[in-house]
């Protein structure tokens, strides 16, 4: 039978990957089990920006799947960007297997505010509400609160709600009963 | 449903390309990626890209400037942002120059690329749908869609094509309903103005000062209730074609506006003090004899002759029942659809009866006529018992074959005639009219009749 897969992609407080694993299983039929966790690929440190290339982690991560992968998803700690962008929160294939989360910019003291454990627990909820459906073919969605709409700042991840819009939670499970979708 | 956008990266760094297609990918947008101009010249050809991501260093080869040049010939409206590391004001204003859309140093914050895409999709899409609608006026109204086998029509017809790319005015002459803003937009939609506007004003539904600050616009305070400036018809036609329907009847002040804006192609709006050019083809049309009007004074002969360089007369639908089937199964096919009938023609006897009637009101009457037989019927077929009311309007309106006259004279004809059918008995006669004796004693005075 086929499994979502979490892994760690460097040190990730435990109790981070159970709020993921509590997301990920409320909403897929497959079983969810840890692998253990990544080190940083040598190459994905950007010395100049101190940040990581997400690309080369998502490769570090697709590497990492084993075979009966229905989806995989990256959790951690490192600040995230692409070249042309100057931060990401996360990124993941479309419709494909692969996801990976960030936790630097979900958290308070990012923006030099004491460590809040409520409200991380509420944006890694909808960060990863958001990567996985991206896994499963959503593209962002218009309505601003709704996991799958595009956050391009902490703010407007604070104004999502931890559930899908009923559009893109419809297409969700759709797609995770389609018939190629089904667990096998 | 929704559109998807195809945009291209092109990079020759493949992390670059594949993560910002990624990012792109993830907000619904189809997207390709080239690793150099070359391979990016060969994509634009086959796909016309919404949004071109272009990074200014690519080495050997096409740098971006250069890629962005070539694709400019192959598809001059794309867009086109430049991507570059380093940012200076030269590669900056040269991009620019050769019609970079936008600049932008990398990396760059999400909600700038976010925005940046949005704002150019949006103008896209506004540009397709002008394109669009243009295309559809454009269609309605091309010479061919006028639909006729009468040959005076069909001379009308091609006259029109003659006089689409000159400047001249023309007079469109009919009698109401014939379509002569129909022929007036036919002669736009086949000439050189085609994708400018055509601004229709019907002279008649204005008194005369709502009517001048319609056609020439008012300044702020003109009159009570002008809030702001507001451009006038004749402002909001530049470059394009005014059609000034039901001329005739514009006061002598506006005529003399008019010949004013026909010879020096220069007005003012109302209450405003400079004076305002523009480029502007006029159309007028009328129902009345405007030369019968000039005789009478009623009408400016130098307007009129001004009017009258090109003169087009439209005949009247009874004068072309040729006509008839045609246009009745056409407007049967259009408004079936529109009304969602299922209403495939008209039998033989229906048509007889359309051809038979005289259709005072035109093409316009034929398609009230249609619909609301369409709307009425119970059956596939419109048939003669469709158009039963229609045959008894025709009888009754046999006697009635209304003279261009005022509404005066018509009244004092009316009278006359039905003192006349009650011998001269004036009891009889107001009875008849509806009107009491002592009214019709009066309009006997006033209209000088003797009885």
């Amino acid at each position: 039978m086929n499994a979502i897969y979490l892994v760690a992609i460097g040190s990730v407080p435990s109790q981070v990957l159970d709020w993921v694993e509590a997301t990920v299983t409320e909403w897929c039929p497959w079983p969810v089990r840890r692998l253990p966790s990544l080190a940083f690929p040598e190459n994905s440190y950007d010395p100049n920006r101190g940040q990581y290339q997400s690309v080369e982690i998502m490769k570090a991560v697709a590497r990492r799947a084993p075979e009966n992968t229905e989806r995989i998803l990256g959790v951690t700690e490192a600040d995230l960007a692409i070249p042309t962008l100057t931060f990401v929160f996360g990124q993941a294939q479309l419709d494909g297997p692969v996801a990976v989360v960030s936790l630097s910019r979900l958290r308070q003291e990012f923006y030099g505010l004491p460590g809040d454990e409520r409200i991380l627990h509420e944006r890694v909820v909808k960060e990863v509400l958001h990567e996985m459906g991206h896994t499963f073919g959503l593209t962002h969605c218009p309505e601003s609160k709704c996991p799958m709409s595009l956050a391009t700042h902490i703010g407007l991840v604070d104004s999502k709600e931890e559930r899908y819009c009923g559009r893109c939670g419809e297409q969700l499970v759709r797609k995770i009963t389609a018939p190629d979708g089904e667990p096998t | 449903m929704k559109k998807v956008w195809p945009i291209l990266v092109v990079d020759d760094e493949e992390v670059m390309s594949e993560s910002m297609a990624a990012w792109l990918r993830e907000d619904g947008y189809r997207v390709d990626t080239a690793p150099n101009g070359q391979t990016a010249l060969e994509l634009a050809k086959k796909t016309d890209y919404a949004i071109s991501f272009i990074d200014l260093k690519m080495p050997g080869g096409m740098d971006g400037i250069e890629t962005m040049m070539e694709m400019r010939k192959l598809r001059p409206e794309a867009s086109i942002i430049i991507i570059t590391a380093y940012a200076t004001v030269d590669t900056a204003i040269q991009a620019m120059k050769e019609g970079a859309q936008e600049y932008i140093v990398k990396p760059c914050h999400p909600q700038e690329i976010s925005m940046l895409v949005s704002r150019i999709l949006k103008l896209k899409k506004l540009q397709s749908e002008n394109v669009i609608l243009r295309k559809k006026i454009s269609r309605k109204y091309r010479h061919h869609d006028i639909i006729t086998k009468n040959p005076r029509m069909e001379e009308i017809l091609s006259l029109t094509q003659d006089i689409a790319s000159l400047r001249s005015t023309v007079l469109i002459c009919g009698e109401s309903g014939t379509g002569k803003e129909l022929v007036a937009r036919a002669i736009h939609y086949s000439g050189a103005r085609a994708d400018k506007p055509f601004v229709s004003v019907s002279c008649a539904a204005l008194t005369e000062t709502l009517l001048e600050s319609e056609l020439f616009g008012h300044e702020k305070g003109s009159f009570t209730g002008a809030e702001g400036q507001t451009k006038g018809k004749f402002e909001l036609a530049d470059g394009g074609t005014i059609f000034l329907d039901e001329i005739g009847d514009i006061s002598a002040k506006l005529q003399a506006d008019l010949l004013r804006v026909l010879q020096e192609k220069r007005f003012y709006r109302v209450g405003g003090t400079d004076e305002v050019s523009v480029d502007v083809r006029v159309i007028a049309a009328t129902n009345k004899n405007l030369a019968e009007e000039v005789k009478e004074g009623r009408f400016r002969d130098d307007l009129y002759y001004r009017l009258n360089v090109i003169e087009i007369r439209i005949p009247p639908l009874r004068e072309r029942r040729e006509d008839v089937p045609l246009l009745a199964e056409h407007f049967v096919q259009r408004i079936a659809s529109e009304l969602g009938k299922d209403i495939s023609g008209i039998s033989g006897d229906g048509l007889k009866a359309l051809i038979d009637y005289d259709w005072p009101g035109n093409v316009r009457e034929l398609e009230n006529v249609i619909e609301r037989a369409i709307v009425t019927s119970r059956n596939g077929t419109l048939t003669e018992s469709d158009f039963s009311w229609l045959t008894q309007r025709n009888a009754a309106g046999q006697n009635w074959d209304v003279p261009d006259v005022p509404l005066s004279e018509l009244e004092r004809r009316a009278i006359i005639a039905v003192l006349e059918r009650k011998h001269g008995n004036v009891k009889e006669a107001a009875a008849s009219l509806g009107i009491d004796r002592s009214t019709l004693y009066d309009k006997l005075k006033r209209y000088e009749i003797v009885h």
